[in-house]
């Protein structure tokens, strides 16, 4: 019995609540975004496989996200995968001459990047390059290695290899993995 | 052009209609709990009478899951699995959704035609020059009824599913999984969060569908096309109304 | 149609129970009422008759507040009907009765229930002095014997007078019927039309009939006013009526097939569309 007009008006006033919602849902769906609060710098990082990693990969310090993967390319100098990292801006201090390592999430897991603090004053900014790079594990390459270590010492090369296997496929949180 | 505008206008002064009716209806509901007989009898109608289709469909869920689930994880030897997956698939999303669909098939439809019809004979304006006002006596002991409902049949039809004549029968009975690791991985890994969130998921439906069930029939048109239609709206609207909430909720609760 | 004026200006109604002034309503783009007085006289039977659809059920729900005018005023008992707060409204309605086109009983409910079913909502009595009342309601319309029977058990007859006995339950001071006399065999438009006049009668009651059974709801109104075309066209007695000078009322009131309103929707004249349909085969 209210007025048409009024009905109309109130209407509209729910599509636009319900349109609100579903922007509030996409966004929460898409987790936290980094860099949307406080902005991002940029930093390089070469790397001689990339693995599985992906744009849009996160970045971690610690187990914690400080940024994300914007991009990947080939520098048609070196061969190398040139990955352009997103940092946000609230993790502004990270030591110049940190360690960029790719790894795996779990044991099956997605691929990330994660970083390991070194101990210069100076801090990642704008334009900056990680010179320290890990590549991904390939598990071709560790199984040759096993194999070939295998042939050169028979004692307990298998049990080391089996041990530096396992330990490279471990989250970083846990000990420092060994070199292949 | 002009057509395009009607149309719009149309549709949003219905969702504008449809507001009002909701705060009458809200402002009826103490009124009503004050005649639970009301209620109660309503809570038969929309409730008991839907156990039957409930209780079936989720026999036949619970088994079509196991035997996708069993084929799938048999492959990873992860058959003992099929507890917890059967379990979460269900209480988190097809035991809240499946449910509310069948709802607003049954109880829903039933509820739009019944009030059409009150609306086509004329009985709702005849309570309301009796001076009784027919929000609070037909509408709104119905929505309470329908609200109370669905979160009851969404527990059944998941017990159904999972246990007794779904996972469970087919799984262990059938299929050889042990029956001691299907409960027990369901005990480990379904929480008590799961279980709020299918209950909040599953009352927020039956809201919608209550809402837009007595909506649709209080307000169709006094004849039978306007039945007609009321009822097939009810339905669609319902169907499509839950989807959608299904769709934020789950965002917001497992985003 | 024409539209004349009545020629004698009808004496004001001194005790009117209903007053309508300068009434207008509009559904959509058709305007129902322009501008309408209309006063319905205490304790006596009112018709109002037209043609379908001029909006004779449209009165009744504006007087009972279901609607409200685009302009103008409906007094009940001296007080407006549209300016009331909703629970004094409904304290109102509780003073008239409606009688619908179909009778509108509650499908669920017997018809002692029904006619128990404003007496139960409005009233603390005792089942006891409840069961009482609702006899005695059966007992004026002849279905005392019916009490236990639910509405689809009733023939169309049947159904209406339990409305009635349901419309009277709470002994209200006006009674409402829309279109009573619709569709009936002879022997119930005899009865309700018994009904209508010896309730009216014997309870004090304001009755508005509506109806376009000239000559049924003449035989037993005191007053009447025929409307159309959203004005009223003539009003007074029912011999008045009858002598009314506008050849429309007169074709209505006599049903005639052909006069002011003509029978051949408009067309062009026979033999055009004859030889132009020659012409293009």
């Amino acid at each position: 019995m209210q007025s048409r007009a009024l009905e109309i008006l109130v209407g509209l006033f729910v599509c636009l609540g319900v349109a609100a919602v579903f922007v509030l849902t996409f966004r929460v769906a898409s987790l936290d975004s980094v860099g949307s609060g406080d902005g991002v710098y940029r930093v390089t990082a070469s790397f001689e496989n990339i693995g599985g990693l992906k744009p849009g990969s996160a970045v971690t310090l610690a187990g914690v996200k400080v940024g994300r993967v914007k991009s990947i390319s080939i520098d048609p100098v070196s061969f190398n995968a040139t990955v352009l990292l997103e940092m946000s801006n609230q993790y502004s201090t990270i030591p110049e001459d940190s360690n960029a390592k790719i790894l795996t999430a779990g044991l099956l897991g997605e691929q990330y990047v994660g970083l390991e603090p070194g101990g210069a004053e100076e801090s990642l900014r704008e334009g900056s390059q990680i010179k320290l790079t890990q590549s991904a594990l390939v598990l071709e390459n560790l199984i040759g290695q096993f194999l070939s270590a295998q042939t050169e010492k028979k004692d307990d090369g298998l049990a080391q290899a089996i041990q530096s296997l396992a330990d490279s496929l471990k989250p970083p949180a846990a000990s420092a993995p060994a070199a292949p | 052009m002009n057509a395009l505008t009607q149309v719009v206008g149309g549709f949003l002064a219905g969702l504008g209609r449809a507001q009002f009716f909701l705060v009458q209806l809200l402002f009826a509901l103490p009124v009503s709990l004050l005649r639970p007989r009301l209620v109660i009898q309503q809570l038969y109608m929309v409730g008991a009478l839907s156990l039957i289709i409930i209780v079936i469909s989720g026999s036949f869920v619970g088994m079509v899951l196991a035997l996708q689930a069993y084929h799938a994880l048999v492959r990873f030897g992860a058959e003992d699995s099929l507890g917890v997956l059967n379990a979460l698939v269900i209480v988190r999303e097809l035991g809240p959704v499946v449910t509310a669909l069948l709802f607003a098939g049954r109880a829903g439809s039933s509820l739009a035609a019944e009030l059409g019809l009150m609306r086509a004979t004329d009985q709702l304006s005849a309570m309301e020059m009796m001076a009784v006002d027919p929000v609070q006596r037909v509408a709104a002991p119905r929505f309470l009824a329908a609200v109370i409902a669905m979160p009851l049949l969404a527990a059944i039809f998941a017990v159904m599913a999972i246990g007794v004549a779904g996972g469970h029968a087919i799984g262990v009975e059938l299929l050889g999984v042990d029956a001691g690791s299907y409960w027990g991985q369901i005990r480990a890994s379904v929480v008590l969060e799961d279980i709020r969130n299918s209950l909040i998921k599953s009352t927020v439906f039956g809201v919608a569908v209550a809402w837009i069930a007595v909506y649709q029939g209080f307000h169709a048109a006094p004849t039978s096309e306007g039945v007609s239609r009321a009822t097939t709206s009810t339905v669609v609207m319902s169907s499509l109304a839950i989807l959608a909430l299904d769709f934020i909720l789950t965002a917001f609760m497992f985003g | 149609m024409s539209t004349d004026q009545p020629k004698t200006v009808p004496e004001p109604i001194s005790d009117a129970l209903v007053r309508a002034r300068a009434l207008r309503f509009a559904h959509g783009p058709r305007t129902i009422y322009d501008g309408v007085d209309i006063d319905i006289p205490r304790g006596k039977v009112t018709a109002i008759m037209g043609p379908s659809g001029t909006g004779k059920t449209t009165l009744l729900r504006l007087i009972g507040g279901q609607w409200r005018p685009a302009a103008g005023s409906v007094t009940f008992d001296g007080t407006d009907v549209h300016r009331l707060r909703r629970a004094e409204l409904y304290s109102l309605r509780k003073r008239m009765g409606m009688l619908f086109q179909n009778g509108a009983l509650l499908t669920d409910l017997s018809v002692f229930e029904n006619v128990a079913f404003p007496l139960r909502e409005h009233t603390r009595l005792p089942e006891s002095m409840i069961r009482d009342l609702v006899l005695m309601k059966l007992q004026a319309v002849g279905l005392r014997g019916a009490r236990d029977l639910y509405p689809e058990q009733l023939s169309g007859g049947m159904s209406r007078r339990v409305a009635l006995a349901r419309a009277i339950a709470l002994d209200p001071a006006m009674v409402m019927y829309d279109e009573p006399f619709t569709g009936q065999d002879p022997i119930s438009m005899g009865v309700l039309m018994r009904l209508i006049r010896s309730l009216n009668d014997a309870l004090g009651l304001t009755s508005i009939v509506v109806s376009h059974d000239v000559e049924e709801v003449l035989s037993i109104a005191d007053y009447a006013y025929v409307i159309a075309q959203g004005k009223v066209q003539v009003q007074g007695s029912p011999a008045e009526v009858r002598e009314a000078a506008s050849p429309w009322v007169q074709q209505f009131l006599r049903g005639e097939a052909d006069g002011p309103v003509a029978f051949h929707y408009r067309a062009p004249p026979l033999h055009e569309d004859l030889l132009a349909r020659g012409e293009r085969a």
